[in-house]
């Protein structure tokens, strides 16, 4: 038995480990030209969680849209996760119906700007219904209405270096002057998840204003991934090439909490 | 790039588990014994994706119970939540804070068991693994003699050691079912729940009724794998467990110096 384990084989098996290795070196390099690699790629589960965000965003390559249901389709019952915050600012924005509350576009655009909800509210509008599932197994369906993050995006003009696109709620301390101090349940998704054609800036819910549960008064939601992807309480956006000098580094406050950046699972 | 770490040491061990699949047995990994009547029982590509199988499996499974304690209440259909009907509800406490760390191991253990699974086909394949060792042959499925195997290890009586040198018809439709059935149903449910790839491939949603129907099957099917990992343990114990995993390991049954 042991001729046929011969050392020509062990020379065939050399040569294909060799090209196996600079293989994956080539495929790395590939990955990280392509944006392939999740901001959370280190540790003991950053390989899964690279190759379910690689294999993804290439099965996705093109813009994949969630489905779409119709009104009668819209869950009676729609939960609510976490609370609305507590904070003195955003008591007071509340209190006065939004009225002053902005939101600050900046980072890597060439026109960084406030919006007020009045002037979101003037931009083109759209209706989507879909499914939103939560991290913990329930979901429901439901209308929201708003203006379409790339409609935004393009109002403002994104630079090309930008890779990411960061969410601050009135849950975070969006006002820290230090970036790595920045805490709570912050995020930023993938420019593919930016440009696509269903992420949605939502002020309106199921025909309604956005209750405060749900966000008032503006929340993000990405409609193919998990539904702690899609930031409440919106306050300030920002383009940037790297979110290593946010927080600590991991592209969203949940990584920190020991939740996956990406979550289309 | 740090996931890419470990990129090298896997594919050579990829390599090598080719190899050995094809040189069969490896002499350097079987206990040198002076008894000559020690006996080929399992392929190197078998042994190897059996631990490596094993072990995601454990990782599936810790993971999948930490998931499922966030939320132990089962829907069907589209959508489901607290205060709305459900399917079942789990007489489990509603334990929230672990499915972060559970979807993380959860998925490294599904991607190191699903490409584990696909390179046990692919060998399976070559060396005829499923036809030669796993097909059934017809007049064994006669329900006789089924129902005898049965009959036989529900009163605990020991197989003989010619016995265990093969699959009888009952372990053979066991690991087919698990195999093509279970193993494969349980991906695609997995597939159904994730709103990414139900994006790009709608029916891995709709072709189980919904996404919480996806989630439900996905939970009975881990329920029907657990039962069968309990048949197998109690199985490997009833024929002998030192010397049923020694094959495993090694390659080789120790042939049994009395007989039974």
């Amino acid at each position: 038995m042991s001729e046929r384990l011969s050392r020509r084989k062990l020379i065939t098996t050399g040569i294909a480990a060799a090209a196996g290795a600079s293989g994956l070196g080539v495929a790395a390099r590939l990955a990280d030209r392509y944006g392939l690699i999740p901001p959370d790629d280190g540790g003991v589960y950053g390989a899964g969680e690279t190759m379910t965000y690689a294999a993804q965003r290439l099965l996705m390559a093109r813009h994949s849209l969630a489905r779409e249901y119709t009104r009668s389709d819209i869950s009676k019952i729609a939960p609510v996760k976490g609370e609305a915050p507590e904070n003195e600012t955003y008591q007071r924005l509340s209190a006065g119906g939004f009225a002053d509350w902005r939101l600050k576009i900046d980072g890597l655009v060439a026109r960084p700007s406030f919006f007020s909800l009045a002037e979101l509210k003037r931009l083109p509008s759209q209706n989507h219904i879909y499914h939103q599932a939560c991290e913990e197994g329930w979901s429901f369906i439901a209308e929201w209405t708003g203006v379409s993050l790339s409609y935004v995006l393009n109002l403002v003009g994104v630079l090309p270096q930008a890779k990411y696109v960061v969410f601050f709620g009135f849950d975070t301390n969006f006002d820290a002057v230090d970036k790595q101090t920045i805490k709570g349940k912050w995020n930023s998704i993938d420019m593919a998840e930016a440009w696509h054609p269903q992420s949605l800036l939502a002020y309106g819910m199921n025909g309604r204003e956005l209750p405060p549960g749900h966000g008032a008064p503006l929340r993000l939601r990405v409609p193919r991934q998990l539904g702690g992807k899609s930031t409440k309480y919106l306050s300030w956006i920002t383009l940037t090439d790297t979110v290593k000098d946010i927080g600590q580094g991991f592209g969203a406050g949940g990584v920190e909490r020991g939740f996956s950046w990406y979550a289309g699972i | 790039m740090v996931a890419f770490r470990y990129g090298p040491a896997v594919f050579g061990a990829m390599i090598a588990a080719t190899l050995m699949a094809q040189s069969t047995y490896l002499p350097g990994l079987a206990i040198q014994s002076s008894e000559s009547l020690d006996s080929p029982r399992h392929t190197a590509a078998v042994r190897i994706t059996h631990w490596i199988t094993a072990i995601s499996f454990v990782g599936l499974l810790i993971s999948g119970i930490a998931i499922l304690i966030a939320h132990p209440r089962l829907y069907w259909g589209e959508t489901g939540a607290l205060g709305g009907p459900s399917l079942i509800d789990l007489p489990i406490p509603f334990m929230i804070g672990h499915s972060g760390w559970g979807r993380y191991l959860h998925f490294l253990s599904a991607w190191v068991c699903v490409l584990t699974g696909l390179f046990y086909v692919y060998s399976g394949v070559l060396t005829q693994h499923f036809r030669k060792d796993l097909l059934p042959a017809k007049a064994d499925l006669a329900w006789s003699r089924v129902a005898r195997i049965v009959w036989n290890e529900l009163r605990w009586k020991r197989p003989t050691e010619d016995e265990s040198l093969t699959y009888n018809v009952v372990q053979r439709l066991a690991y087919l079912g698990v195999i093509f059935v279970l193993f494969p149903l349980i991906i695609l449910t997995g597939f159904g729940m994730s709103p990414a790839i139900a994006s790009v491939v709608p029916v891995v949603r709709s072709g189980f009724g919904g996404q919480q129907s996806a989630r439900t099957i996905h939970f009975f099917v881990a329920v029907a794998l657990v039962l069968f990992l309990c048949v197998h343990l109690a199985m490997v114990y009833l024929a002998g467990f030192t010397n049923r995993v020694r094959a495993m390991i090694t390659g080789y049954s120790a042939a049994r110096k009395e007989r039974s």
